[in-house]
């Protein structure tokens, strides 16, 4: 039982670290290495906006959320536009903005135990004789209704269906009227403000790591190539199986062990199935 | 009138290496080609003497370190197409194997530097094997992972002097030694991976990057090209990780650092992808630089990522190519 209870929370995790990468590829096919770094920055940001301008958690949540959204676009319209489609010059530029980010925080002595955040709702629940605090099943909640409105925003409002187009051909797309460019803006937006919101529901639990950054985005991508890079129901799917995974192996082995299970993971999809669980169109293109 | 002028571009005639053959003339041309190749060759074995103190010495040897890790980002990911972004795994494997034959069996340097270079550039391939198939993004996140994983398994498992890392390796046994040991080994590095990029395999290799396809029709076994071109930089990478242990006299996690995926590539990128030359002179460049900055902490990695941003959207070509192009070309302005 606590098995179920602590692997689906374990899995509603790794899927809230993995739905902000798994948007941003698949709409522009941009590899988003600073994905961690943009989590643990709306960290920081929210802490500062609750501790030092003192404002109300609920209004500090929102607005680092678009804080972090905003700056998300503003990286990919001054920096990453530039490179676009160029993979290289793209994996590149995204993985030192993300280096740039964590150790500039780092640097300005964001370490240490001083930050956290507080819970929303203090206390725990027992469900089945295990304790769960409200915290979690929130996690599990709002990850659930995220899941939800995204698959109601890209299916039923103008935007969403548009980078749903761009996902799926980015040519017919931009046939139709749909600005490419901008969508591709869009796109980082939400999928920094999706950081946020993990990086809001998770910190809580713990305190505020620089290090977790590349943590997160380990996790994140190794859900995304699991799942199939750029399909959201498979990095849904994959970080379930992640999920139990780690529980299992954490449980019967050790927790030594869980981090290898992520790589292990990532090394017998490719060797296996490449283009992932779910990804389709690359089947023949990523692997030779 | 309209007097609008373009600048022109046009190559000077004397070549080597290149699709017509032309006669050398004069002193003066061969002088021509040589003077760029000799200037490096001359100024990289003159630098130890004219450094003042041990300090700025010990900063040339870490500055060929980083320029044999850089040569072998290059090599990847310009001549065989695999970004990798984890050339700290190479730096980490050459290092431990290096100080496991020092320590346990007692090899002195001289002996556990080419033998972790080569065992240590075949565990790397092994290692690295099951991820050749792949290219592009994919290649390059599995790689990134690659240090992280194994400074964790490290830590967990506490295995190999755990969080401590290995202590009481020999040093080399005089400075002059060490310099010349690390910068003949650069040299030597960067001309044989030139001449190698030249020679047929070379020409594979550069098919594997551009058509892999085609390779494949000609009949020839990608991931088996792949895993030799691995096994050649993952063979400087360890060189540089096992020198750097024997300067250090000591192996620890710190060496599946970050600094040693990223300063190599921020090197490439600044001193120009795929011409061989260009990381060295961004090694060059980037590592005084950064010891310079050395009393910031991490703002220097800061520093290194802006830098590599600016380049790479503004400036990708670095600094090689726009030399190469200054001293081959020669421009005047002429009427449209």
């Amino acid at each position: 039982m606590d098995i179920l209870i602590y692997g689906t929370i374990n899995s509603v995790t790794l899927a809230l670290y993995a739905l902000g990468f798994a948007m941003v590829y698949g709409v522009s096919r941009l590899p988003n290495f600073a994905h961690g770094s943009l989590y643990i920055l709306s960290g920081f940001v929210t802490w500062g906006f609750l501790n030092s301008l003192g404002l109300n958690y609920l209004l500090s949540i929102i607005l680092a959320m678009v804080a972090t959204g905003v700056i998300g676009a503003l990286i990919y319209q001054f920096v990453l536009i530039r490179v676009r489609g160029m993979e290289i010059s793209e994996i590149i530029a995204t993985y030192a903005i993300g280096l740039a980010i964590l150790e500039g925080l780092r640097w300005a002595g964001f370490k240490g135990m001083t930050y956290t955040l507080p819970p929303f709702i203090e206390g725990s629940v027992t469900i089945a004789d295990i304790p769960v605090d409200y915290q979690r099943l929130l996690v599990v909640g709002i990850g659930g209704a995220m899941v939800v409105c995204l698959w109601l925003f890209t299916r039923y409002t103008r935007v969403g269906l548009a980078l749903k187009g761009m996902a799926q051909d980015e040519r017919a797309a931009m046939m139709l009227g749909i600005d490419s460019d901008l969508m591709a803006v869009v796109a980082m937006g939400f999928g920094s403000m999706l950081a946020a919101l993990a990086a809001i529901l998770l910190l809580p639990l713990g305190n505020i790591v620089v290090e977790s950054g590349y943590n997160v985005l380990i996790l994140a991508i190794s859900v995304c190539i699991v799942g199939g890079l750029g399909s959201w129901i498979g990095a849904i799917l994959a970080a379930f199986l992640i999920g139990f995974a780690q529980i299992l192996t954490a449980v019967y082995i050790g927790s030594h062990y869980q981090m290898v299970v992520a790589l292990l993971a990532i090394i017998v999809t490719l060797i296996i199935k490449p283009s992932g669980l779910f990804g389709k169109q690359k089947e023949l293109e990523e692997r030779v | 009138m309209n007097t609008e002028r373009r600048r022109e571009r046009i190559d000077r005639g004397i070549k080597i290496r290149t699709d017509g053959i032309y006669a050398m003339m004069s002193w003066r041309e061969l002088s021509y080609l040589s003077a760029p190749r000799l200037v490096l060759i001359a100024g990289l074995l003159i630098l130890p003497f004219v450094m003042p103190g041990m300090y700025w010495q010990r900063v040339i040897t870490i500055t060929c370190i980083y320029a044999l890790l850089a040569l072998s980002f290059d090599f990847l990911a310009h001549f065989v197409g695999l970004v990798c972004l984890g050339g700290a795994f190479f730096v980490g494997t050459g290092g431990y194997m290096a100080a496991i034959l020092n320590t346990s069996f007692g090899l002195p340097p001289l002996l556990t530097i080419p033998i972790a270079t080569i065992i240590g550039g075949a565990i790397c391939t092994l290692l690295l094997l099951p991820c050749l198939p792949l290219r592009g993004v994919y290649f390059a996140i599995v790689s990134l992972m690659y240090p992280l994983f194994a400074a964790r398994v490290i830590e967990a498992f506490d295995i190999l002097g755990g969080t401590d890392g290995i202590l009481g390796i020999d040093g080399f046994s005089n400075s002059w030694i060490e310099q010349y040991f690390v910068i003949g080994a650069t040299l030597l590095f960067l001309f044989g991976t030139r001449r190698l990029v030249n020679m047929d395999i070379g020409l594979v290799f550069r098919g594997v990057k551009d058509n892999d396809q085609a390779i494949k029709a000609s009949g020839m076994d990608i991931t088996r090209i792949k895993a030799m071109a691995v096994f050649i930089a993952s063979a400087m990478g360890c060189l540089s990780g096992a020198c750097l242990v024997h300067i250090y006299m000591w192996s620890g996690i710190s060496q599946f650092a970050l600094d040693f995926s990223i300063l190599p590539i921020a090197a490439t990128v600044i001193g120009g992808g795929g011409t061989l030359v260009g990381p060295i002179i961004g090694c060059l460049i980037l590592v005084p630089i950064s010891e310079l900055l050395r009393d910031f902490g991490t703002l220097r990695i800061v520093f290194y990522s802006i830098i590599l941003v600016g380049f790479i959207v503004f400036r990708s070509e670095g600094i090689m190519v726009f030399g190469q192009r200054k001293y081959h070309q020669f421009e005047r302005w002429t009427k449209v």
